[in-house]
C-alpha cells in the first residue's frame, strides 16, 4: 500500500519529463510553428508534361503513382491532378519543395541486366574486346560446354560453361542436390544450339549473353558513343546499349535483355550500411526475380562479371557479386547522398510510371493558399471559444474535479502541439484547415474519458464508498470502458491508414495520434492527478466546491455501510 | 447544477427512470421518419460532389505581378462564388507563380462558363481573349482512392464486428452497434444532401470521424449494459429493466459528453456559416455536428432498445421475464387487504360479501379479497407457473475445502 500511495506523484513527474523531452526535441528542431497545408499556406506546384499523347488510363495511373510518391506516408496532404490530356499537376505544401521534382518525374523503370561489355576511360572490357578485334568470334556456334571444365572465368568462354561451373561450386558448399546433374544434361543438348537466348530461364539467357552477345548488339555498341543525351528506348526483350550516370556518364555499356523486371521489387529503402559512410538504396526482390537473382549471383560470384541496375534506360550502378545472394536482397550503391538515396528509394517503392515526361515540359512555381486569409484565424478563434465553453461547463458541473478536466485538456493540447511540431519536422506532416478542426474536435472527445471516469467515481460514492476508495474502484471500471472504446478508434485508424490513400490516410493518422494521446493523458495524468487530489481533505471530506459533496452528488447523506 | 446532479443520482439509483427500452417503437418511428427524409433528400437532390471528385474547369488569369496578391485572389473568389452558378459556388482560387491567378470550378456548361469569364473580367479588368485561358482538370480523388478507402472501410467494419463480439461475447451487440452506425451515417449524409453543401475530402473525413464517434459512444453504453446484466440468472430482474437502468445511469455521461463534444463543433459551425462565406470548414463542421448528435442519440435510443429486442428471444432472458411476471403477481398478495380502522366491519369469512349500504363514510376500501383476484397457484393443470426466483447457485464457500485438523498422533512430531 505504501508503494501504491507513492505512485501518483511519480507517474505525473515521469509524464511531464516525457513532455519536456518532446519539447526539447522540438527546440532542437528549431521551429515553433507547424507546417501549414496547401489550403492555408500555399505551396509548390510542379507541372509535368507527358511525352506523346498518353491514354487517359495511363495518365490516371501515373497520377496515382505520383500521389503515392509525394504522399507515401499520407500526412503531407499533397494534391495530384491531371489536367488537359497530357499534364499532371502536383501541388505540395511548402514554398521550397522543388527538391521533389526528381522524385516526382522519375519514371522509375527499374531493370536488372547483365553487362556484356563496357567501354570507359579505362578501355574496353568484356567479350566485345575480342568481338571488336575479331568480329567473327561471337557468331560462332558454341562448343560443347564440357570442353571448359577448368572453371576459370575467362573471357569469351562458351555458352554453358560458367553456369555449370557455378553449379558445381554451389555443390561444394552445401547442396548435393540433383541440380548439377539435372542442369548438365540440358546444357549438353542446348549447348549445340547457336542462340543462347532460346532458353526460357532469364538468368541463363542473361548469363549466356555476357559471353556471347549477338553481333547486332555488338555493332550497336561499337556505333554508340557516350556521354549521350539521346532518349534510350528501354525494351526489356532486347539487348541494350546505354551510358552510365553521374561520374560514370562516359562509360558505355552493352547489356543483356532484362533478367529481372522492376515489378519483382518488393521494397526499397535508403540507408547507410553499418561500418560505411556512403548512402545506398537497399532493394528486396520477390517473385521470380528472387530466384533469378540467386541464380545470377551463384553464377557470377567471385568473377569479374558485372550486372547492371538500369533505371529509366541508364546504368546507375554496375557492381559485381561478392557472394551468393539467395534471399533477393540487393543494394544500389553509387554517388548517393541522403536526399538522392531517399528520392530514388521512394521512386522505386511505388512502381514505375506508365509514361515518360518531356524534358523541357516541367515547370515549377509557387502557389498561394486556396483559402482566404481570415479562415485560419476564424477557425482557431472558434475553436478556442468552443474549448473555453467546454472548460466553463466542466468547472460548473464538476467544480473541483473540473480543474482536473481543464488541466488535462491543457496538457492534451500541449502534447498534441508537440507531436504536430515533431511530425511536421520528421514526417512532413502538414496542418490543413480540416486537420485543425479535427484536432479541436479530438480534444473535445478526449474529454469524454474524463467524464466517464468522474461519473464512475460519483457512482461509486453514491453506493456509499468514500472518495479514496471510489477513485480506485471507479478507475478500474472506467479504464476498461475507455480501453474498449479507444480500441475501436485505434482499429479504425490503423485499418484506414493501411488501406486508404490520400486524405483518408491523413485522417487516419490524426485519429490514431489523438486516440493515443487521449490514452496517455488518461493513464498517466488524469488518474494520478485524481488519486493525488483524493488525499486532500478538500476532496475526501466533500467540500462544497470539490464537486464531491453530498449535495452535489445528489444524495442527502453518505450513509455508512448502506446504500443512499 | 445541483438539480442536474440530483437527477443524476435519481437516475443512477433507479428512483427516477426514463423508459428508453419500453418506448422503443416511438424512437424507431422518429428515426424512421428522419431516415426517410434523409434518403429522400439523397435521392431527390443528390450529393453535390466537389472538384476533387468530379474534376472541373480551370481558368488561368494572367495578370501583372503587382496584381497577383492574396487579396485579389480572395476578391475573385467571392466574386465567382457570388455568380449564383451551382457548380461555381465554392471555387478554388489560388495565386500561381508571380503572374497568374487560377480559378477552378466544377464542370460548367458553356453559358455558365461565359458568365464566370465575364465575372473574372469585371473583377480584374483583363482582356478576356488574351489573359484568360481555360483548361480541363481531372479529379484528384479518383476511382482508385475511392476504391481503396471503401476497401479499408469494409475491413474496418468487419474487424469492429469481430472486436465487439470478442469483447462483449455477444454478437447481438455487434449487430445493434452496426445498425446504430448505419443510422448515424445515413442521417448525416441525408442532411448533407439536403443542405446542398459541396462534398469535399474534408466531408469524407468528417463522416469517418462520425463512424468512429458513433461506435465509441455505443461501446461505452453497451459496457454499462453488460455490467448491469451480468449474472441475470441469479438476480431478480429482467434484461430489459437492467438495460434501461444502464442507459439511465449513463445518461448523465452521455449528455455531458455530447455537450463537451458538440460545443467546439458548434462554435466552428457558427463562425464558418455566419462569418465566412465559401469555406471548407462549414461542410466539415456540419457533418460533424449532425453526425455526433445522431451518434449520441442512436446509442441510447436505437442501439440499446434494439439490443434488448434482439436478446428477447434468448431462453435466459425469457426465463427472467417470466420470473418477473410471476413476482409481480406474487407481490400483490397483500396489496388489497384493507387496512384496519376502528369502525371496520367485521367479516367472519374472507370470501363473504358483507356490505352495509348505510356505512358509506367508513373510508375503508372494501374490495374483493386477494384470493379471488389472484390466479390459482399451481393447480396441477395447464401451464406450470414459473418460479418467481431464479435457480440458487451454490455459494462461493460451498466447494471450498474445509480446514481439517488431524489428531495429534497422526500429525507427526516436528
Amino acid at each position: 500500500m505504501a508503494r501504491k500511495t507513492a505512485r501518483p506523484g511519480r507517474t505525473v513527474v515521469v509524464f511531464f519529463l516525457g513532455l519536456a523531452i518532446a519539447y526539447g526535441l522540438v527546440a532542437l528542431g528549431g521551429t515553433w510553428k507547424p507546417e501549414l497545408g496547401l489550403d492555408l499556406q500555399g505551396g509548390t506546384r510542379i507541372t509535368l508534361t507527358a511525352q506523346g499523347s498518353p491514354s487517359a488510363e495511363n495518365l490516371d495511373e501515373a497520377r496515382g503513382i505520383i500521389d503515392e510518391r509525394v504522399n507515401g506516408t499520407g500526412v503531407t496532404e499533397a494534391e495530384v491532378t491531371t489536367q488537359g490530356g497530357n499534364l499532371i499537376v502536383v501541388e505540395i505544401p511548402g514554398k521550397t519543395r522543388s527538391d521533389l521534382v526528381d522524385t516526382v518525374k522519375r519514371q522509375a523503370q527499374l531493370r536488372f541486366r547483365t553487362v556484356a561489355c563496357t567501354e570507359g576511360p579505362s578501355g574496353v572490357t568484356g567479350s566485345c574486346a575480342s568481338a571488336a578485334t575479331t568480329p567473327t568470334a561471337p557468331s560462332q556456334p558454341s562448343a560443347p560446354s564440357t570442353s571448359k571444365p577448368s572453371g576459370t572465368s575467362s573471357k569469351g568462354s562458351k555458352n554453358r560453361a560458367p553456369f555449370l561451373m557455378a553449379d558445381k561450386k554451389s555443390d561444394k558448399k552445401s547442396k548435393p542436390s540433383s541440380s548439377a546433374s539435372a542442369s548438365e544434361s540440358p546444357s549438353a543438348s542446348t549447348s549445340a544450339s547457336p542462340t543462347p537466348s532460346d532458353s526460357g530461364d532469364p538468368a541463363q539467357s542473361a548469363l549466356a549473353f555476357i559471353d556471347s552477345p549477338d553481333q547486332a548488339a555488338v555493332d550497336a555498341f561499337n556505333a554508340y558513343s557516350c556521354p549521350s543525351n539521346k532518349i534510350v528506348d528501354d525494351n526489356p526483350d532486347q539487348p541494350l546499349v546505354t551510358c552510365g550516370t553521374g561520374d560514370d556518364a562516359g562509360t558505355k555499356y552493352l547489356l543483356s535483355p532484362a533478367a529481372i523486371e522492376g515489378t519483382d521489387l518488393d521494397s526499397a529503402s535508403a540507408g547507410i550500411p553499418s561500418g560505411q559512410v556512403q548512402w545506398q538504396v537497399d532493394l528486396t526482390l520477390g517473385g521470380d526475380g528472387k530466384q533469378v537473382f540467386a541464380d545470377l549471383s551463384r553464377a557470377m560470384a567471385g568473377s569479374e562479371k558485372q550486372f547492371a541496375v538500369v533505371l529509366d534506360g541508364r546504368v546507375i550502378s554496375a557492381p559485381t557479386f561478392d557472394g551468393v545472394i539467395p534471399n533477393g536482397s540487393a543494394q544500389i550503391s553509387g554517388n548517393f547522398d541522403e536526399a538522392s538515396a531517399n528520392s530514388l528509394a521512394t521512386s522505386l517503392k511505388y512502381g514505375a510510371l506508365p509514361l515518360a515526361f518531356e524534358k523541357g515540359g516541367t515547370s515549377v512555381e509557387t502557389v498561394g493558399p486556396s483559402l482566404a486569409g481570415d479562415q485560419l484565424s476564424a477557425g482557431i478563434t472558434a475553436g478556442i471559444i468552443g474549448l473555453l465553453l467546454v472548460m466553463i461547463y466542466c468547472l460548473l458541473y464538476y467544480r473541483g474535479l473540473g480543474v482536473v478536466v481543464v488541466a488535462s485538456l491543457i496538457v492534451a493540447g500541449a502534447v498534441t502541439y508537440a507531436m504536430v511540431l515533431l511530425l511536421s519536422k520528421g514526417a512532413g506532416f502538414t496542418l490543413s484547415l480540416p486537420g485543425i478542426a479535427g484536432l479541436i474536435v479530438a480534444v473535445g472527445i478526449t474529454a469524454d474519458s474524463f467524464i466517464v471516469y468522474f461519473e464512475r467515481i460519483r457512482d461509486e460514492m453514491r453506493e456509499g464508498r468514500s472518495m479514496r476508495v471510489a477513485v480506485e474502484a471507479g478507475w478500474k471500471r472506467a479504464r476498461n470502458t475507455c480501453l474498449a472504446a479507444d480500441t475501436v478508434s485505434l482499429l479504425a485508424a490503423v485499418v484506414l491508414y493501411i488501406f486508404a490513400a490520400g486524405v483518408v490516410k491523413g485522417f487516419a493518422f490524426a485519429l490514431g495520434l489523438s486516440t493515443l494521446i487521449d490514452l496517455a493523458i488518461f493513464f498517466w495524468f488524469t488518474h494520478p492527478m485524481v488519486s493525488w487530489l483524493a488525499r486532500f481533505k478538500f476532496f475526501n471530506r466533500g467540500h462544497k466546491l470539490s464537486g464531491l459533496d453530498a449535495e452535489n452528488l445528489g444524495i442527502d447523506r453518505i450513509s455508512v455501510g448502506g446504500r443512499a | 447544477m445541483g438539480k442536474f446532479s440530483r437527477l443524476g443520482n435519481d437516475l443512477y439509483s433507479g428512483r427516477r427512470s426514463i423508459d428508453f427500452v419500453g418506448r422503443k417503437w416511438l424512437w424507431y418511428a422518429m428515426s424512421g421518419v428522419i431516415i426517410v427524409l434523409a434518403v429522400a433528400g439523397l435521392y431527390l437532390k443528390g450529393l453535390n460532389m466537389g472538384i476533387e471528385f468530379t474534376g472541373g474547369a480551370q481558368y488561368r488569369v494572367s495578370l501583372d505581378s503587382s496584381q497577383v496578391t492574396q487579396d485579389n485572389a480572395d476578391e475573385l473568389r467571392n466574386a465567382v462564388a457570388g455568380t449564383g452558378i451551382n457548380g461555381a459556388a465554392s471555387p478554388v482560387v489560388t495565386t500561381s507563380g508571380s503572374n497568374a491567378i487560377l480559378v477552378q470550378t466544377e464542370p460548367l456548361g458553356s453559358a455558365e462558363s461565359q458568365k464566370v469569364v465575364d465575372t473574372i473580367v469585371q473583377t480584374t479588368g483583363v482582356d478576356p481573349d488574351k489573359a484568360i485561358s481555360q483548361d480541363e482538370i481531372g479529379a484528384s480523388w479518383g476511382q482508385e482512392v475511392a476504391k481503396r478507402s471503401v476497401t479499408g472501410l469494409a475491413v474496418f467494419l468487419v474487424l469492429v464486428v469481430l472486436f465487439i463480439w470478442a469483447y462483449f461475447r455477444q454478437w447481438k451487440m455487434s449487430v445493434a452497434a452496426i445498425v446504430a452506425l448505419a443510422h448515424d451515417v445515413l442521417i448525416t449524409v441525408g442532411v448533407y444532401a439536403l443542405s446542398g453543401f459541396e462534398v469535399t475530402p474534408a466531408t469524407v473525413t468528417g463522416v469517418l470521424t462520425i463512424l468512429g464517434f458513433s461506435l465509441y459512444d455505443t461501446v461505452v453504453v453497451f459496457d454499462k449494459v453488460r455490467e448491469n446484466t451480468k449474472g441475470l440468472r441469479e438476480r431478480r430482474t429482467t434484461y430489459a429493466a437492467q438495460a434501461n437502468l444502464a442507459v439511465n445511469q449513463t445518461l448523465v455521461r452521455s449528455i455531458n459528453t455530447s455537450v463537451v463534444a458538440l460545443i467546439p463543433v458548434g462554435a466552428i459551425l457558427y463562425v464558418s456559416v455566419v462569418q465566412l462565406g465559401a469555406s471548407s470548414l462549414k461542410d466539415l463542421a456540419l457533418a460533424l455536428f449532425v453526425g455526433m448528435a445522431a451518434g449520441a442519440y442512436s446509442s441510447i435510443f436505437i442501439a440499446t432498445p434494439l439490443l434488448v429486442q434482439l436478446k428477447s428471444g434468448e431462453s435466459d432472458v425469457q426465463a427472467a421475464e417470466k420470473r418477473a411476471a410471476a413476482r409481480a403477481r406474487e407481490a400483490d398478495r397483500y396489496a388489497s387487504v384493507p387496512a384496519f380502522t376502528e369502525d371496520m366491519p367485521i367479516q367472519t369469512e374472507p370470501g363473504a360479501e358483507v356490505r352495509d349500504p348505510g356505512d358509506e363514510t367508513g373510508g375503508a376500501p372494501v374490495s374483493d379479497t386477494p384470493s379471488s383476484r389472484r390466479a390459482p397457484e399451481a393447480a396441477g393443470r395447464g401451464r406450470v407457473a414459473p418460479s418467481p426466483r431464479g435457480p440458487v447457485r451454490p455459494s462461493g464457500a460451498s466447494g471450498r475445502q474445509q480446514p481439517s485438523r488431524q489428531s495429534r498422533s497422526k500429525r507427526g512430531k516436528k
